[in-house]
């Protein structure tokens, strides 16, 4: 696939954010293509959870622009996020720990009936559908979710996700919680999603995972992206230096958070 | 990964047959335990009665057909008050928007609606009413309106709002009582003229018990178009047969209660009726603030349980982020929950009114404390995210009762007070406890 050929998914240009005085992301560049996985990398506080909650809503950009297929999109919430098709699993998962697995599956998109009630018949079914195709095992519909386990908290914040028919997918560290069997099985997930065109940004800074998920990696330091590559042309030493140094290899596009050399 | 979830047909061997039952009914324990105190309570009062006075004071007809009305306006608060302490808030000000809305329909009705419609007019009380429910939400959403977009903790808007309303409440009349109200306003209060009577009571009691058992069918058709595991019907039968025999028997109570013989001579002479060897007996049935409560339970529970707004409240409560950044728009949500807190207020400001026939600006004092008390005694969190509306109302029936017996044993109120304090703490303490034990397994 050449990127060129085709108008990105997800491109976000110039984007900046700041608390108080601090530049949380310094006019960051990224971009992400249908069927690709971009790995963001970087320290805690780099700026990636930030950049990406800009592109879920969850945060308001302070200046920058983000376009969606080549058109300009206002994203100010979640909502707006989710209308453009960015769902987003979460570092803490962000679930209602108190209400059961459908209702989180559906929250902010109940099913109704005709009179406008609930549906929650209707919506446990579905989400028996759903879990039963990521997670078989699982049973406990009727519980509210703080009773799960992390695996099982996880695979319904990723059904969430990918229930309604997300075009990107916006997952951060989202192993973080899990054992290696669940880890494998996200790695699964995210190649079967990849295969049915689903754009994915995957943050992480384990930069193992990323290397064997990823197609391309953006590293961020300090708030500004230090570059950007395609996993093949690079070693994971070099990645290390981005990540650690600030210092971009021949094989990756420099950003301007790229140490001068 | 996970053990299976114990479906409602299954049955675990060396089981009690009470365990048995409480699982296959889908009985909520908790609720069984604010039963269980309620009738201790209530039996208690009634022995030491008996023990003073030779009778059983506390369950007779008379003191619970009291006990009814004297609940109905704190329970008609509670149940807002739960949705708001879900949300992780707190309204300090009902109290003082009782007293603040009391006062203006008072003077509505009184003094400035006559002039327009004349005295007697059947529409007084509606716009008194209408105007009741208006104001209080408008109060409720301005404050809740700071508390979402401004920031500030709801304790300080409604600390604020305590005062601010009190004291506006004293300068609408500038301290006057407004007395009397308009005669079909203050049938809202109870009293032998405002309650249904027999006929219409038992009425009522058919369509609950109707109401019940059809319940009971609709949700085992819904369970069965999905396949979802079903009670066994035996425990079907269980919840109907129960359900309807306390309608039936609350029923009985309220309509073995009489009107007082001067009241039912007094209706006597005004209708030409002759009164019989041993006066008249007419049955007081249920009182209107009774069911004002009822209906006011049911509708809150439908919300909270079988609408998006329901929903969002739960999941706000359980973790703000979260609905936040799925989507609930938490803001607006935090603003219709005040808004609905302060509409109760105003019906409970109607019911307070014209039980008094009178409006001052000291009605509803103290009540926001019982309204919380009522609603922490039934089970909801502080913390968040938990708590039941008819939870709610059991406790605000707790908290009333507690009141009425001492009054009935003649215990001054400064114990009483001590007593609802230490009731409230202890309540609380064990509901802590039972938690963090069912937590551990």
């Amino acid at each position: 696939m050449d990127p060129n050929a085709i108008t990105p998914l997800v491109e976000m240009k110039d984007v900046s954010i700041a608390f108080g005085g601090v530049k949380a992301v310094d006019h960051a560049y990224i971009d992400l293509y249908p069927g690709e996985v971009v790995g963001l990398l970087g320290h805690n506080g780099a700026g990636k959870s930030c950049l990406i909650k800009i592109l879920s809503g969850a945060y308001k950009r302070d200046s920058g622009q983000i376009f969606i297929n080549g058109q300009e999109v206002k994203i100010d919430n979640p909502r707006d996020a989710k209308h453009y098709g960015i769902e987003t699993v979460y570092q803490a998962l962000a679930l209602a720990d108190n209400v059961d697995a459908a209702s989180n599956l559906y929250l902010g998109r109940e099913l109704l009936t005709r009179w406008g009630t609930l549906d929650d018949a209707s919506m446990e079914a579905e989400a028996r559908k759903v879990m039963g195709r990521l997670n078989p095992n699982f049973r406990r519909f009727k519980e509210p979710v703080v009773a799960l386990s992390g695996g099982q908290r996880q695979s319904v914040a990723i059904a969430r996700a990918i229930h309604f028919d997300a075009k990107v997918l916006i997952m951060d560290e989202p192993t973080a919680a899990l054992g290696p069997a669940e880890t494998a099985q996200v790695g699964e997930l995210i190649k079967q999603l990849k295969s049915e065109g689903l754009g994915i940004f995957l943050i992480s800074h384990d930069i193992h995972d990323v290397f064997d998920l990823a197609d391309r990696v953006t590293v961020m330091k300090n708030g500004q992206v230090v570059g950007t590559g395609r996993v093949e042309d690079m070693t994971k030493d070099e990645v290390l230096g981005m990540i650690i140094l600030g210092k971009c290899p021949p094989g990756a596009v420099p950003g301007p958070g790229a140490m001068a050399s | 990964m996970t053990s299976a979830a114990p479906s409602a047909t299954s049955a675990a061997p060396n089981e009690s047959a009470i365990r048995r039952l409480l699982r296959a009914t889908e009985v909520d324990t908790r609720m069984l335990g604010m039963i269980g105190a309620l009738a201790l309570i209530w039996i208690g009062f009634n022995i030491i009665t008996w023990a003073q006075n030779g009778e059983g004071l506390f369950l007779s007809p008379r003191n619970l057909w009291n006990l009814s009305v004297q609940t109905s306006s704190i329970a008609v608060m509670a149940t807002g008050m739960v949705l708001v302490i879900v949300m992780r808030h707190i309204d300090l000000s009902v109290g003082s928007i009782i007293g603040f809305v009391s006062t203006i329909i008072g003077v509505a009705q009184v003094h400035i609606l006559p002039a327009y419609l004349g005295l007697d007019n059947p529409a007084i009380w509606i716009i008194a009413v209408i105007l009741a429910l208006a104001i209080g939400a408008a109060i409720g959403a301005f404050q809740g309106s700071l508390v979402a977009y401004i920031g500030i903790p709801s304790f300080i808007v409604t600390l604020g709002g305590q005062l601010f309303w009190r004291g506006a409440a004293w300068w609408v009349t500038t301290g006057q009582t407004i007395a009397p109200l308009d005669d079909r306003f203050a049938l809202m209060g109870g009293g032998p003229h405002g309650s249904i009577g027999a006929t219409a009571s038992w009425i009522i009691a058919a369509i609950c018990c109707a109401g019940i058992v059809f319940g009971l069918y609709a949700g085992r058709q819904r369970r069965a178009r999905f396949r979802f595991p079903q009670r066994p019907m035996w425990a079907e039968y269980v919840i109907a047969v129960v359900g309807c025999l306390v309608v039936l028997g609350a029923t009985t109570i309220v309509n073995a209660y009489p009107w007082p013989e001067r009241v039912a001579a007094a209706y006597a002479e005004a209708n030409n009726i002759p009164v019989p060897e041993g006066g008249l007996v007419i049955s007081t049935g249920y009182a209107i603030p009774v069911l004002i409560a009822l209906v006011t339970g049911l509708v809150m529970t439908f919300l909270a349980r079988r609408t998006r707004f329901g929903r969002y409240v739960y999941a706000t409560g359980g973790n703000p982020e979260a609905a936040e950044l799925a989507g609930v728009n938490t803001k607006r949500i935090t603003i219709l929950v005040f808004a609905l807190m302060g509409a109760l207020a105003g019906i409970a400001a109607c019911i307070d009114s014209a039980r008094l026939d009178s409006a001052t600006n000291v009605l509803g004092q103290f009540d926001e404390l019982y309204v919380i008390a009522a609603a922490v005694i039934g089970g909801t969190s502080l913390a968040g995210g938990v708590g039941t509306i008819y939870g709610a109302l059991i406790g605000a029936l707790v908290i009333q009762s507690l009141q009425s017996g001492m009054v009935l044993l003649g215990l001054d109120s400064a114990f009483q007070q001590m007593v609802v304090g230490l009731v409230l703490v202890g309540a609380v303490g064990i509901d802590t406890f039972y938690r963090r034990r069912t937590a551990k397994g």
